[in-house]
């Protein structure tokens, strides 16, 4: 166990590195890069280091302690842009996790049928890979008309599924490749033992999939986020992190710090939903391929 | 005895093996393969027999069908006077395969408890077999250890506990030994041996070395290439094994005999002319003398 915490130890200096390296490369830039930017070929590749563009590291920080104004986000008066940030946080991750949920159901499904019969492999696998192609941008409004048919629907809803829309696909593909894993000297060893189907998945495809689906997982639930942002953006959808995006986008002119502030919550968010599938991953670290400790 | 137990005791005494006229090919795209040609073969119950031949003649496709992990093309397959896939389902044999094919997320222990779970038995009894088994395979220390943690030679007996776990009457082995060592190679056949001795179980055993055919067998069942089929069924007199068996001289004659066997074989087509040619050649020279 040792190892392990070390081995956790050393990734989030890892990771703390590349946070500081990433922040200075931003500093050096805007005060070092060209006032109007880098471009190639005409088009502007590294973006203008003017302050509205690329605001400092320190303003963008100290724009989360700012007040909030009113206008579009009423929290009353003593609201500063983090508690803004928190507040609609802790909404797109609401939202954001029930599509999360949605999708792994759905996506395990839909892997676990097209195992049970290559027929649905061969039938489903093209229109799963098809529905990603489809700009989300399109859908949102769709599914939000859909909703508004029914009594019981809610408009954060549509967000959800919209955000589920984005998470089924790593996991119903890393599922199947995970489910059809296994080698053939053990399901020939589970043949003639005379295992059924469900004997086969619960002791023998489900363990082996799990090295498969913690990648997807992760994908998934920052796809999930990803999702619900877009989905409150394009379906104006209040209270959540792309609602505030928008609204600081609108206000920028004066203070892109502010959007900074914003952007970077959601990014967090992103961060933070891949992180909790890591508690799922040390959970089932038995079926980790060659796991050895105990 | 009533009709019915005759008929029990009947079925209870039948070959631990019965194949009579099997015949499989495969069809690829390229043509079709006859793995097995007019293979009859009876093993009896608690005989040990090894399967030998070259590579590609078909070892481990007969030790399939007998599995009733194949379908034969044609010809019957009976397993202790069933057909084949219900002694599959009746869970009348017990598989080793030249991978040990364990489950690397489940302990040695949870390893040999798979086939008992699997048929529900409760998990006292698991246990308690599981336990036992472990013993009889020495890896009492290793109970608690999983398979990646295992050297090859540990997994392999893992895997055979695994086969035994049910008592089967009879144990399929497809190159068990394969990947060892010579040394751990020898330990793990007087340790096969004793087991099979203990246990009763009739083996059928594929191997590519001829001293471990003749060491572990009863017969040695010789088999040539394309088509597949038994050429020579070897008995093997070598009386209880024991670490001197290796260096007795029937071992080296019996060693001896099989590998004529094995090399009297007409292998490629080509070759089986000529050899046909030296057959009537030779049985002309003897009818002049
Ligand atoms: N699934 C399959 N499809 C097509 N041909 C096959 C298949 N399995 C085996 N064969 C062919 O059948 C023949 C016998 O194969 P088999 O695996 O039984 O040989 P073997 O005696 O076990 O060889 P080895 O000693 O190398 O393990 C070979 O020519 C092989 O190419
Ligand atoms: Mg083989």
């Amino acid at each position: 166990m040792r190892v392990r915490t070390g081995r956790w130890a050393g990734r989030a200096v890892l990771v703390a590195i590349a946070l500081a390296a990433l922040g200075a490369i931003w500093e050096v830039y805007k005060d070092w890069g060209p006032t109007d930017g880098v471009k190639l070929f005409g088009e502007r590749i590294l973006p203008r280091t003017t302050a509205a563009a690329m605001p400092h590291l320190a303003d963008i920080w100290h724009a989360f302690g700012k007040p909030e104004i009113g206008g579009a986000i009423s929290f009353g008066s003593t609201n500063t842009v983090l508690d803004s940030v928190v507040d609609a946080g802790v909404h797109t991750l609401r939202w954001a996790a029930v599509g999360f949920a949605i999708g792994v159901v759905v996506g395990m499904l839909l892997a676990l049928l097209m195992n049970r019969l290559a027929v649905f492999e061969r039938a489903l696998m093209p229109y799963v890979v098809l529905s990603q192609t489809v700009p989300l941008i399109a859908l949102a409004p769709l599914v939000a008309k859909w909703g508004q048919g029914w009594s019981f629907w809610d408009r954060w809803m549509s967000v959800s599924v919209i955000a589920a829309y984005l998470a089924f696909f790593p996991v119903a593909v890393g599922m199947a490749r995970g489910l059809s894993s296994p080698s053939a000297v053990h399901a020939d060893y589970f043949r003639c033992s005379a295992a059924g189907w469900w004997q086969t998945l619960v002791r023998l495809k489900l363990p082996s999939s799990v090295p498969f689906l913690i990648p997807s997982l992760r994908l998934a639930a920052a796809g999930a986020v990803v999702g619900t942002i877009v989905a409150e953006i394009s379906t104006g959808l209040p209270d959540g992190v792309g609602k505030l995006i928008l609204d600081y986008s609108q206000q920028a002119t004066g203070d892109p710090s502010r959007l900074y502030a914003a952007v970077i919550g959601a990014a967090v968010l992103g961060l933070a939903a891949a992180a909790a599938v890591t508690v799922v991953d040390l959970a089932l670290w038995r079926y980790h391929r060659g796991a050895t400790s105990r | 005895m009533t009709e019915a137990e005759q008929a029990e005791s009947g079925a209870v005494t039948a070959p631990a093996v019965e194949l009579h006229a099997v015949h499989k090919s495969f069809t690829a795209r390229r043509g079709t393969v006859v793995a097995l040609a007019d293979v009859d073969l009876t093993i009896e119950r608690g005989e040990f027999v090894s399967l030998i031949g070259p590579s590609g003649c078909g070892k481990s496709t007969l030790l399939r069908v007998i599995a009733d992990l194949l379908q034969p093309s044609g010809g019957e397959v009976q397993v202790n006077g069933k057909p084949a896939r219900r002694a599959r389902l009746d869970q009348d044999y017990g598989i080793a395969f030249q991978q040990a094919g364990l489950l690397d997320w489940r302990t040695v222990q949870a390893n040999i408890e798979l086939p008992l779970e699997l048929h529900g038995v409760d998990r006292a009894e698991r246990h308690a077999r599981a336990e036992e088994l472990i013993e009889l395979v020495g890896l009492t220390e290793f109970a608690r250890h999983r398979p990646p943690q295992l050297s090859g030679g540990m997994q392999q007996r893992v895997a055979i506990a695994r086969a035994l776990a049910e008592s089967p009457a009879l144990l399929l082995m497809d190159e068990p030994f394969g990947a060892l060592d010579e040394m751990t190679r020898e330990r793990m056949q007087n340790e096969l041996v004793r087991i099979a001795g203990e246990t009763g179980a009739a083996v059928v055993f594929v191997t590519h070395s001829i001293p471990e055919a003749v060491f572990l067998s009863d017969r040695v069942v010789v088999m040539s290439a394309r088509p597949g089929r038994i050429v020579n069924v070897v008995p093997i007199g070598l009386g209880a094994r024991t670490d001197d068996t290796r260096e007795a001289p029937g071992f080296y004659a019996a060693i001896t005999q099989v590998r004529e066997a094995l090399r009297g074989l007409p292998v490629p087509q080509t070759v089986e002319v000529g050899v046909s040619v030296e057959n009537a050649l030779r049985n002309s020279a003897e009818g002049a003398l």
